[in-house]
């Protein structure tokens, strides 16, 4: 682990010129042949990618290319006809989204699916649910081991707000937040499960410059202190080349196109399914 | 100026998570209680008891389950009546088998009936959502009762009408016709006191939050790692083992002999369900103010309009039916959310009165 100690860049690092201390592992996600289809409507077509350990990992594609039934498909959501997902050292033929969520697989949606008739703070602790093991007497009375692990899980979960700067909101129910606040505590929602994969569909969706650079350095941030892989699905060019690492293409739920930022854009296929091909 | 929270500082998580964390929260319901416990008691009478405190006791205690369901978990129930005649029926069953088993333990088993019978009913919740579940429990409702009339070993062989048996709790007489007033309410006093503060407990910890989950998206729910099945059957079973509950104590407190088709027909799942939502869907206070709007509006109706103004009974019945319903109409299009939420504006307008800011 001697990568992992190299001094930190101090301040605030820049998408460039700062020192990456991250640490890249191995595949810790990986899905092989993936092929998801509703009635005769192919969603996905063999798909094969994998995603290393600690790092930030784009989905990119037109509309309807298949990304966020990707997504689906890795916390278990749909079941792919065949393939495999081959996740912690095990391979499956499909995700169970219980075995996902306990095994450290968090998500956060494209539209926003939060619990609206509870406040901040509860949609937080909801994402400590399955930390939380009391028995139902223990529940009834709010008291011993119950109230013990609500005041432990209370702790991370100020922790999560302090992070994402969200302490004048705690109680407000999340409903009556503008937009940009609730994508944000959907990602703290996610955060709150201490997950090792985090799947992020199109958190920037719909914000504006100043909101998307905040979301931008929480994701960053998430990624280098603590360590979290991230599955990022974004339409925004210019986020999605600064922050991921290595970057998936789909379209029309094949993928055609898979490598760094750099190898992306120089891919003839990329370009053409983006910006279309003449057919003279 | 009195509703002020100012100064009043958490200094940690604990103090922060306590029930009433506003002093004055504490001041109120301590009054309340004080007035509950040691004033009531020594001023009712059979009318007060009969007519006014134990309908609302029980029908605040059914409120209450109902709304575990429907405000908290968001599955809509219609079999109320149908659950309240289970409670009512294994009480009866329990009280006439078992004669020396104490009436807080008959009432506690008949809770658990229902639980068992809520969560039979409960299953189909999985897969149909919404109006369609509410047609599916009103199957139970209709099933319970008509099962309840057509089989003779639920009223043992006798009139299909049951009556409950004189029984005493720590030597007083609670049920039968020479119960003592005082005595029945605080027996049902003493059941409300204790789950009341069990629902709290539960909807403000990791089980309340399961079901709300549920109820604002479920498919959130299940990818955060909550299991819809079993967190939609402990909903119905707790709803249902608290309408058992009140149903028990419909029958052996308040009414003393019940007729299925009588004390808990479909007109009961409905004055239920309006209740809650005139109340404040998820709201526990809410279930309590659903239920005294509609226990105690005609009550109260009444003694103004036959005693006060001199009407006609007759006529004033046809008023108070015409006045309780543009009440609610009234209410619901003043405040959707429920009484329990008017409160809380009230609350928290009260916060900064007198200064408009």
């Amino acid at each position: 682990m001697a990568e992992a100690q190299v001094v930190e860049s101090g301040g605030t690092s820049g998408t460039s010129g700062a020192v990456d201390t991250r640490t890249i592992g191995a595949p810790v996600l990986a899905v092989e042949n993936i092929v998801v289809k509703f009635g005769g409507v192919t969603a996905i077509n063999d798909v094969s990618f994998d995603v290393r350990k600690g790092e930030i990992r784009a989905i990119i594609g037109p509309n309807g290319a298949g990304k966020s039934s990707m997504l689906n498909v890795l916390n278990g959501f749909y079941k792919p006809r065949s393939g495999q997902i081959k996740f912690a050292g095990k391979t499956f033929p499909s995700m169970d989204p219980y075995y996902a969520a306990s095994n450290g697989i968090a998500r956060t949606f494209q539209n926003i699916a939060l619990f609206r008739g509870m406040s901040t703070l509860d949609n937080l602790m909801t994402g400590r649910l399955l930390k939380m093991k009391s028995n139902f007497f223990w529940q009834c009375l709010y008291f011993g081991p119950a109230q013990k692990e609500e005041l432990e899980n209370r702790a991370h979960v100020e922790r999560v707000i302090d992070f994402l700067e969200i302490q004048p909101i705690r109680r407000t129910p999340v409903g009556r937040l503008p937009y940009g606040l609730q994508k944000r505590v959907e990602l703290g929602r996610a955060l709150a499960m201490d997950p090792d994969i985090l799947l992020l569909d199109e958190p920037m969706a719909g914000m504006n410059v100043e909101e998307k650079e905040d979301m931008s350095r929480f994701i960053m941030d998430v990624n280098e202190e603590f360590g979290t892989t991230v599955i990022l699905i974004e339409h925004d060019m210019g986020v999605v080349m600064d922050l991921s690492d290595r970057v998936v293409v789909l379209d029309y739920g094949s993928k055609i196109a898979d490598g760094t930022p750099d190898e992306v854009r120089a891919n003839q296929n990329v370009i053409d399914a983006y910006l279309g091909v003449s057919h003279d | 100026m009195l509703y002020r929270e100012t100064g009043q500082f958490k200094r940690n998580y604990a103090a922060d998570q306590q029930l009433f964390p506003i002093f004055q929260d504490k001041i109120l319901l301590a009054a309340i209680l004080v007035v509950a416990l040691a004033i009531i008691p020594f001023a009712i009478n059979d009318y007060w008891s009969k007519a006014i405190l134990l309908p609302f006791m029980v029908y605040a205690l059914v409120a209450l389950g109902l709304n575990i369901l429907v405000g908290y978990c968001g599955q809509i129930s219609l079999g109320t009546g149908g659950f309240m005649a289970v409670g009512a029926y294994s009480s009866y069953k329990l009280c006439t088998a078992f004669p020396e088993l104490n009436l807080i333990f008959v009432i506690l088993f008949s809770g658990g009936c229902t639980a068992a019978v809520g969560v039979l009913f409960g299953l189909p919740s999985l897969r149909i959502k919404g109006f369609y579940l509410a047609v599916a429990t009103l199957a139970a409702q209709f099933f319970l009762i008509w099962m309840f009339n057509k089989v003779p070993w639920f009223y043992n062989y006798e009139m299909s009408q049951i009556t409950a048996p004189p029984r005493e709790v720590f030597g007083f007489l609670v049920s039968g016709p020479q119960a003592e007033p005082a005595a029945q309410y605080l027996f049902v006093l003493g059941f409300i006191i204790v789950f009341t503060w069990v629902a709290l407990n539960l909807v403000r910890g990791r089980i309340g939050r399961s079901w709300m989950s549920i109820r604002d998206m479920d498919i959130a729910a299940e990818l955060l790692g909550i299991r819809p099945l079993q967190t939609k059957l402990l909903a119905f079973a707790v709803s249902s083992f608290y309408i058992g509950m009140g149903g028990a104590i419909i029958f052996h407190i308040w009414l003393g002999t019940v007729e299925a088709t009588e004390a808990f027909d479909i007109l009961q799942s409905f004055f239920v369900l309006f209740a809650i939502i005139i109340g404040g869907l998820g709201s526990v206070l809410g279930s309590f103010l659903g239920a005294a709007f509609m226990a105690l509006m005609p009550v109260g109706l009444k003694v103004v309009l036959v005693d006060w103004i001199g009407m006609v009974p007759v006529t004033a019945k046809h008023i108070e039916f015409m006045l309780v319903g543009s009440l609610i109409i009234f209410f619901l299009i003043k405040e959707p959310h429920g009484l329990a939420r008017m409160w809380q504006i009230t609350k928290e307008k009260l916060r900064l009165w007198p200064f408009p800011y």
